[in-house]
């Protein structure tokens, strides 16, 4: 019989091992589903996990890397901080819309001009909008004590129609015969956020370093993190320590609001291009994901970021190589995240085998 | 009778890296009432627990009525006779008393028989009980009726009882002696745990006395000195805290018409509280715990907010200043839970000195943490208070509770405050932990600072403080002078028996 024992206090080695073993375990599963599904299950996991970085093409994947990678770690980070304390932002999506609205809003009314001011303008354009959206829920709950998860999450369907409504009304391309979409920031060159578009570096990927950067240090030195730790582990505790639940809340909403607007933006001046109704893919949604994959810790993060890149660019490659349905590679990510929550026990307990009560 | 009701031979269980207990014998015979003895961490626990299903030993037998006994659950231990108090409640805040008895049971039946049969019970015992009420009403006495009766419905021929009295005011253990006499009287056996040895001598046959697992020392209590039973306890010589005569200064401390309301649905609303206290003394403030303990904490340390003028520090009015405010002032607090609430149990000691003496010891710089100076700061509580821990670095919650409210009470004492409130600081200690902590109270009065001590153990309040207050209800009885008072004066202070009657023993 396998049996639970509470470790007496969490065990530091498999706070590292955890991640890596839900990761091989996502393989071995995956690979028991490619099979099923009738494919080379070896070659399916290498198509998805490895020719993004080794294959021949790689010179083609590894910008995509980045590009992927750089909007799920800026918004995980933020993320993390209220994760940590025990505050559940989900609308992260909705924030990301309204920062890339805001920010690409300000680039569009100075155009056609070219100055080097546009692009710092809609960046606080973007923090500002993304903030806002987040303030929202985190108003709503230290004022009436209202779930922030339903309120974020719901807004995002908000967000959702606001991106619509401005895509073929306020900000749609005068130029552009009636399609929906607006003119395409990209090309205006005051208002891009690429740095070197082949070599896939704009803004946010640099935005996405100095976060972490940045919560690496809060988390570790500062007693803001230190007041974040405390809030989610023993919240008793940190009102004795003299933490201020509610500007707690305010601080942690507003930073993941901040830095999911920041991502929008980026993504909108760069990547995306334009104000379209199918802007947003997700990024909100899978950097949850990303944060919990990376145990809310930075460093953890940007590697499970440049990960979850990896399963979304190796996943492209198989759906058009090997014709896998794309249902199966979000399976897989969804795997990842149920393994990693299932093996996390092992932090703080011990398996034992055999006999009930083992003496040592 | 010649073959007891239980008998243990040569229990033993280990858990890895400490041997719980080692080859414990003793007997219990039908209607005996049996104290086991011992400090935190000596094995009493595992025993019980082995006795009544919870934990399965190494090696050893027991028998019951001399047929051999192994209970794989509690269930089994249940339907053979054996009835366990728990320390701490299990009983639903919501529910009535009679809907939380029958949720122990395997198959209730109606609800008014289970009322009918409480009320029998409860007249029987002198346990007045009323089945109608919701549980989260009654005072801890009530609630630990709620506890027996559940126990004396299954007709026990064993009952367990987890340091039962450390809830109650004296009037109510008076009231659970006659009780657990007439149950005696009838044929039930009783294995009464404590640290309270006046009481294991009023009210025990036999004693059994566990150290580190092994039993040491067997006695008759009624027949054996208080002190000679806690040094068997301990092993060594047991220092007794000494209470030098000091001067007492002006006050520092002044509560003005302390209210607040209630801060959750089960909380108390402290009712116009006057207080003043002064440099260099003891004030000890008894009462039942849920009279409006917490709640004063809470207005002391600054969790719960009140009126500026409600509480005066220092001719400073602050009673609207967040719990760091008055840390700088010197106002410092220890709450009574230490997992959660005084530390947070995953973190390590390390982090639980910044939890509260950033301010006062300077760990944050433009709030940056000095990690280098909290450790420090922890190793230096650890030396000084005997906190006994590999380091540090330990997680709090790899502490033994001794050991934890030795460094919990230490961190507020190494920050020399000049008023310390503490809620009972020697809850679920060791005896010699509690001695040690009660004389750090009284160094710390001696060297001036002031020093709040709100506990249920009266003796401990009698053994430390020079004034002494009662809490029920949310008031505040006026202090009195702590030499003197007698017993049934406190009982009287502390608000009585709350409505119980003494056991009809001729019923």
């Amino acid at each position: 019989m396998i049996r639970l024992e509470k470790r007496p206090q969490p065990s530091r080695p498999w706070v590292f091992a955890t991640p890596v073993l839900a990761v091989l375990l996502t393989m071995l599963f995956g690979g028991l589903l490619f099979a099923a599904l009738g494919q080379n299950p070896f070659e399916t996991i290498r198509t998805i996990f490895f020719d993004p970085l080794f294959s021949e093409f790689a010179w083609f994947y590894r910008p995509q890397l980045l590009i992927k990678g750089a909007p799920l770690v800026l918004i995980a980070m933020g993320l993390s901080f209220g994760f940590r304390a025990g505050i559940w932002n989900i609308g992260a999506e909705g924030q990301y819309i309204v920062g890339a609205i805001c920010g690409a809003a300000v680039g569009l009314a100075f155009y056609p001009m070219e100055s080097f001011i546009i692009f710092p303008l809609m960046v606080v354009a973007g923090a500002l909008g993304g903030f806002a959206w987040a303030m929202i829920p985190g108003f709503l709950r230290v004022r009436f004590g209202t779930n922030e998860i339903l309120v974020s999450l719901m807004l995002v369907y908000v967000a959702e129609q606001l991106l619509a409504s401005m895509a073929l009304g306020a900000l749609r391309n005068p130029d552009g015969m009636g399609f929906p979409g607006s003119r395409n920031l990209a090309q205006y060159d005051s208002a891009s956020s690429w740095i070197s578009q082949s070599a896939g570096m704009h803004w946010g990927v640099v935005a996405a370093l100095i976060a972490v950067i940045v919560a690496y240090i809060a988390l570790s030195r500062h007693i803001f993190g230190f007041n974040v730790k405390l809030s989610g582990q023993s919240p008793r505790a940190a009102r004795f320590a003299g933490v201020n639940p509610a500007r707690l809340v305010l601080v942690c909403m507003g930073i993941s609001g901040v830095l999911a607007g920041l991502a929008g933006l980026f993504e909108i001046a760069g990547p995306a291009g334009q104000v379209s109704i199918d802007f947003n893919v997700g990024y909100g949604f899978t950097a949850i994901i990303v944060a919990f994959l990376g145990r809310l810790h930075p460093v953890g993060i940007l590697l499970a970021g440049g990960l979850m890149a990896l399963t979304y660019i190796g996943g492209e490659i198989a759906q058009s190589n090997l014709g896998l349905p794309l249902a199966a590679i979000q399976l897989l990510q969804g795997m990842l995240l149920f393994f990693l929550l299932a093996v996390d026990v092992l932090t703080n307990f011990r398996v034992q085998f055999g006999r009930k009560e083992v003496a040592s | 009778m010649t073959e007891p009701l239980l008998r243990l031979s040569g229990l033993t269980k280990a858990y890895p890296g400490v041997v719980a207990n080692k080859d414990v014998s003793f007997d219990i015979g039908y209607g005996e009432v049996h104290a086991l003895l011992g400090e935190n961490g000596a094995g009493k626990s595992t025993l019980v627990k082995t006795i009544y299903g919870l934990v399965k030993p190494d090696a050893g037998s027991m028998t019951l009525e001399g047929q051999p006994f192994a209970p794989q659950e509690p269930r089994i231990a249940r339907a053979s006779g054996i009835a366990m108090v728990f320390q701490h409640f299990s009983l639903f805040d919501a529910m009535n008393v009679a809907e939380n008895i029958a949720l122990g049971m395997e198959n209730p039946p109606p609800q008014a028989e289970i009322a009918a049969r409480v009320r029998q019970v409860s007249d029987q015992y002198g346990l007045p009980l009323d089945p109608d009420r919701i549980v989260g009403e009654l005072s801890a006495g009530e609630r630990q009726r709620v506890e027996i009766i559940r126990c004396l419905l299954q007709d026990p021929k064993l009952l367990i009882m987890d340091e039962p009295t450390s809830v109650l005011t004296p009037q109510e253990v008076q009231i659970l002696f006659e009780t657990l006499r007439k149950l005696s009287s009838e044929g039930t056996a009783i294995l009464y745990i404590s640290h309270k040895l006046e009481e294991i001598r009023a009210l025990c046959e036999n004693a059994t006395v566990l150290r580190l697992g092994q039993v040491v020392g067997t006695c008759d209590p009624r027949e054996t000195s208080a002190r000679d039973m806690a040094e068997l306890m301990v092993g060594t010589k047991l220092h007794v805290p000494e209470k030098a005569p000091r001067p007492v200064g002006d006050v520092i401390l002044a509560l003005k018409g302390l209210s607040a309301p209630a801060p959750h649905r089960f909380g108390t609303p402290l009712r116009d509280i006057n207080l003043e206290v002064r440099k260099g003394e003891v004030l000890g403030i008894g009462g039942v715990a849920g009279n409006g303990q917490d709640e004063l904490v809470a207005a002391l340390s600054g969790e719960l907010r009140t009126k500026r003028a409600m509480v005066r520090f220092q001719d400073k009015d602050i009673g609207h200043l967040p719990p760091n405010a008055r840390r700088k002032a010197g106002l410092l607090a220890a709450p009574e839970e230490r997992m959660g609430h005084a530390a947070a149990p995953d973190m390590s000691l390390t982090e639980n000195a910044i939890l509260t003496a950033t301010t006062r010891e300077g760990l944050a710089k433009k709030g940056f943490l000095q990690w280098g100076k909290a450790r420090t700061f922890a190793e230096g509580v650890i030396k000084a208070f005997d906190v006994r821990t590999p380091g540090p670095q330990n997680a709090a919650r790899s502490l033994s509770g001794g050991n934890l409210q030795k460094f919990v009470i230490g961190r507020e004492i190494m920050q020399r405050p000049d008023v310390l409130v503490v809620n009972q600081p020697t809850w679920g200690v060791d005896a010699s932990a509690a001695a040690a902590i009660r004389q750090a109270l009284l160094d710390l009065a001696a060297n001036g600072s002031a020093v709040i001590v709100i506990s249920q153990d009266l003796d401990e309040l009698m053994e430390i403080s020079d004034r002494f207050a009662a809490l029920n209800e949310g008031r505040l009885s006026s202090p009195r002078a702590a030499t003197g008072l007698t017993v049934e004066e406190i009982g009287l202070m502390l608000g009585g028996a709350h409505d119980m009657e003494v056991a009809h023993v001729d019923a």
